[in-house]
Parts: structure tokens; sequence; C-alpha cells
């Protein structure tokens, strides 16, 4: 295939790229949307097979890759549970990252296929362009690494902070910069690789000091890197499809890390910084004992489903609890048997519950509640004044009243759900726990809310068999 | 004035016009260079801002609701990457870079299928309930 004929494929996979992330503004032109996408690549691939040059042998090896990566993919998404999907996308966005170190080193080692220099003689600015693409692609596969053992609870949520963390990262990325420079200068392959290796220290080191509960902004930031990743290995090979891919990706994810960090109404910096929400970090303010609260009301199952067969209007909400329980299913039963009773059910969706942008949408989405009935926090916030019941299983800090009263609180000014303005407030937890925020939530001691201790899945299957007595 | 001179002139003046000539060749030979390198990088970073753009504007488009799937989506489209690696293996004569270039296929393909796989998944779940 002559070199415009795959510029206009190309340019055709970039325009189906387009027009993929376009679909998802509805759920109705979604499916489209990923269908967009999936030929676009088929595309690209196709004709970077069909251009002139390739050897056989090259296409061979190609096809072995494509096969064996694709049978690994398949069975994963196959196989992964829907509660551990932040998991898989952060193990995805390290192969990304990887996968940009391995272009990078390849364009090294054979910089003719790319039209930018010979070996030992690479022009300057291709060297400037492949060593963004390899730290890039470094700092995504570690971090995600890290990001990936958190969520999946291979290594403890909380935040490791130790003494003169933030000065460490800021000399090696000092240090990174210099070898940046020493390496156009002289393009050393040793330089090459210790460029590799401080990259991958420092995404291991950027992430283990973010909280478990600030993971939705770390895989929106690492999905962010993962684009821009391809667009510098794009400048580096000069290829226009991974410049605009990239620069859709980076952009999108950087939108999510914006979105995800005004539902918690901190600067990306502050997040960064980490070592927000550790497991021991102090609870309550100081002085705000519990001894001048009213006690914690705490209620059965059954009290609940008799209140809620009386309730006309009932709003659910859904937080990382019901995920952690895969209480989902049983939720929509709870919901369908109330229907039947003739109450309004709505579902509230704060920004941040869950670990990913997004995570209880597709939690409710599978348990089969229609999309019509979920809401997003603006769209939802004011009817809690007129609801008989806030139905509240597993998210602490984003329904706390204390976001929107206590300055002195860790959550204040984040936006929340008015849970506290239904007519009655039940609430699913295992216990008296703080959130991940360690921010003792006030909701408990209002006289309006009932307790109901236990695991999400068991208490809301307690109160179906209730209901259907 | 006798036609010799007037010959004479016209050889001085053409001899001029032909050093003028060769200043200019070798004006633009150098700049040849540096303009050659500017040009498609210019051209690329063009390329790359506008497609920010896009991406901006085509992403709040997309629904809150659909979060999830479009962060399935770009990790998808993200390894688009294969490309480079496509080219390292097939263009390439050096066996380093056909080793990179087999795993950074391998690793991106996981990712391709994995990730438009899942987000079909989790698309598939967002029909439109009949009841």
């Amino acid at each position: 295939m002559a070199q415009t004929l795959s510029t206009l494929a190309y340019l055709v996979a970039s325009v189906l790229f387009i027009l993929a992330l376009r679909g998802l503004s509805n759920p109705e032109t979604s499916r489209q949307g990923n269908l967009f996408g999936m030929v676009g690549m088929a595309i690209a691939i196709v004709a970077t097979l069909l251009k002139p040059g390739m050897g056989a042998g090259g296409i061979v090896i190609v096809l072995a890759g494509l096969a064996i990566g694709g049978t690994i993919g398949t069975v994963l998404a196959q196989r992964i549970q829907m509660t551990s999907l932040p998991q898989l996308v952060a193990a995805f966005h390290s192969l990304v990252g990887m996968a940009a170190v391995f272009v990078a080193a390849a364009a090294f080692y054979s910089p003719e296929s790319f039209g930018i220099g010979t070996v030992g003689n690479i022009k300057g600015a291709s060297l400037v362009e492949m060593s963004l693409g390899l730290a890039i692609g470094a700092i995504t596969f570690s971090g995600s690494v890290i990001a990936f053992a958190k969520l999946d609870g291979r290594m403890s949520g909380s935040p490791i902070i130790f003494k003169g963390q933030h000065m460490l990262n800021a000399a090696l990325g000092a240090l990174l910069l210099v070898l940046v420079i020493a390496f156009v200068i002289t393009g050393s392959p040793v330089l090459f690789w210790l460029i590799a290796l401080l990259s991958f220290a420092l995404g291991f080191l950027l992430i283990i000091p973010i909280g478990g509960a600030d993971m939705p902004v770390v895989v929106s930031m690492l999905n962010s890197y993962s684009g821009w990743a391809a667009a510098g290995i794009g400048f580096t090979i000069g290829n226009l499809l991974l410049i605009v891919t990239g620069a859709l990706v980076g952009a999108s994810g950087a939108i999510l890390s914006y979105i995800m960090c005004k539902g918690m109404n901190r600067s990306i910096i502050n997040v960064l910084l980490g070592g927000f929400g550790g497991d021991s970090g102090a609870a309550a303010g100081p002085g705000a004992g519990t001894a001048d609260r009213a006690p914690v009301k705490a209620g059965s199952p059954e009290d609940a489903a008799y209140i809620m067969k009386n309730a006309q209007k009932i709003i659910i909400v859904p937080g990382y609890g019901m995920a952690v329980a895969q209480a989902q299913q049983v939720v929509r039963e709870m919901a369908d048997l109330l229907k039947k009773e003739g109450a309004e059910i709505s579902y509230a969706i704060h920004p941040v519950a869950g670990r990913m942008p997004g995570h209880m949408n597709v939690l409710l989405a599978e348990a089969n509640v229609p999309y019509d009935e979920v809401h997003e926090l603006e769209e939802i916030n004011a009817e809690f004044a007129d609801a008989d019941v806030a139905y509240v299983i597993g998210a602490n800090d984003v329904t706390n009243p204390a976001a929107k009263t206590d300055k002195s609180s860790a959550i204040y000014g984040m936006p929340i759900l008015d849970v506290e303005r239904a007519k009655t407030v039940f609430f699913v937890k295992r216990g008296m726990a703080s959130g991940y925020a360690g921010v003792e939530n006030e909701l408990f001691f209002r006289p309006n809310t009932m307790m109901l201790f236990g695991d999400a899945k068991k208490v809301t299957q307690q109160i179906v068999q209730s209901l259907q007595k | 004035m006798n036609p010799i001179d007037i010959a004479n002139q016209a050889a001085a003046r053409a001899n001029e016009a032909l050093t003028l000539a060769e200043q200019a060749r070798r004006l633009a030979e150098a700049a040849a260079p540096v303009a050659a390198a500017a040009e498609p990088f210019l051209l690329l970073l063009t390329i790359f801002l506008l497609a920010c753009f896009v991406g901006y504007h085509v992403v709040w488009n997309v629904t809150p609701a659909l979060h999830s799937p479009l962060m399935g989506v770009t990790n998808a489209i993200s390894s688009v990457i294969v490309v480079g690696a496509v080219l390292a293996t097939g263009l390439s004569d050096s066996i380093a870079a056909k080793i990179f270039g087999f795993l950074a296929v391998t690793l991106a393909s996981v990712n391709i299928f994995g990730g438009f796989m899942v987000t079909r998944r989790m698309l598939a779940m967002f029909k439109k309930k009949g009841s």
C-alpha cells in the first residue's frame, strides 16, 4: 500500500475514534460508538501491515503477538466481575505504558524504520520526543501497577508517607530532566535505560502516598498519561494517528480527573500530594466528642421494610460499600418490590462514588436498573426534600452534612447528596467506623436517621424477605 | 559607446547576478535543514493541538453515566500505539527492535481486545429495559 493510502487510512481511523467517543454522549448510540472504535483500530492495524517494505517474518511476529495478546485480553474481559472493573482498567493502563516503553526502545534500536536517523545518530528532536514518550510511558506503567495493587486489595489502600517524600520526588524529577538533556546530546543507550528506570521509580513514588478513596482521580489521571505517552511516541515516529488518538485520550483523562476533583472539592495538586484518607487518620474534630450527641438509633431490616412499604418516594444512594458487598442485584429486587407497593424509586449517584468514574452506573446497569431511574447529583439533589426515604447503602463521606457546615472538617466544601432532608434516612453500614476521609458522619446522630448495621447485601436481602411477607 | 563595451558591461552584470544567485543558493541551503526539521514538527504540533480541542469538546458531551465505558474505550484506543510496534517489527532488520516490537504488540493487543470487549459488556447492560 502506497504511503498516501496508509496516511488516508490513518485519517479514517482517527475520525472513527472521534466518533467512538462521540457515541458515548448517549446510551442509545454508545454501542455503535464502540463498534466505530473497533473498526478504526482494525483499519489502523491492517493499513500498517500492508505498508511497503513489511517483511514476511515481521508480519508473522506481529500476527503472533496479536493472537497471544488478543486471547489474553478477551478472556480477561469476559471473566472480570463488574465490581472489579477499576482494577482491570488500572491493569490495562499499565500495559499501554509498558507498550510505549517498548515502542520507544524499538525506535531507539531501529531508527531507520521510522526515518528518524541511523543507530547512534538519531536526530536531536526525535530524541527529545522519544524520551518524553519513554518517560511518560514508564511512569504510567509503574503508577498503574500501584493503583492496581491498591484497588485489588493486594496492597493497603492507606497512603504510604515518609519524611521528605515530596523533596525526594522533586529531586528525582530534576534528575530525570538532567538525564533527558544528557540523552538528547549523547544519544547513549545507557542513558535511555536510566531514564526508563528512573521513570519507573517516579511513577511508583508518585502513587504510593495517594489513598484508596482518591483512586477515581488516580485512575483518570493515569488514563490521561497513557494518552500523552501515545502522543509522545506519535511525535517520535512522526505518525499522525498516534498523535490524534493520544491527544483524544489525554484530554479525556484530564477532563475526568477534573470532574472527580471537583466532586471532592479538592485541587488535583492536593490529591497528588497525597496523604489523604489514612486508615488510622484522626477521626472526628477535636472536642467534638460523641458524649453530647443524641444516641445513634439502630433499626432492624423489618422496621425498614415496614417504613418503606408505606413510602411514596424513595431515593437509593449507592456507594463503594454496595460494590464491595456485591449488593446491586438485591437492591434492584428490593426496588422492584417497592414499586409494586406503589412507591416511586430513583437512584442518586455522587460523582466520586465508587473507585472509578461512573462505576456505580455500571453496577446498577448490570443489575438491570433502567438508566432513566439513575440520576447525577445536580439533577436529584433538590428532590431529597420531598422524599420519604433515603436508602444509603455504603456511601459515607458523600452524604456527610458536615461538608456543608463544619469548616474544620477535612471534607468541608465537598458537594454532597442532601440525604438528611428526606423524612427518614436508612444508613446501611457494617459498623460505626468513619469513611475514607477519616471523618465521622454526623448524619448518624440525626433524629431522622436509622442505622441498619450489617453487610449491605445481607441487610437488603432481609428487607426483601420482609417485603415479600 | 562601442558594442564591445556594452558586451563587457553586460558580462559584468551577468557575473554579478550569478554571484548573487550563488549567495542566495547558499543561504537557502543553510536554511533548508532548519525549515525541513521545523515544518513537519509544526504540522504535527498543529494536528496535536487541534485534536486536544476536539477531544475536549467531545468528552464534555459524554454523559456521566457512561464515564466507565469512556475509560474502557479510551484505554482501548490508546493502544493504537500498536501501530508503532508493528512498524518496528515489520520494517526493521534489527533483532532488538523485533523483540521489543513483539512485546509491545502483545501488550497492546491485550488492551485492544480487552478494552473493547469489556466496554461492549458494559454497554450491553445500558440497554433500555423493556419493562
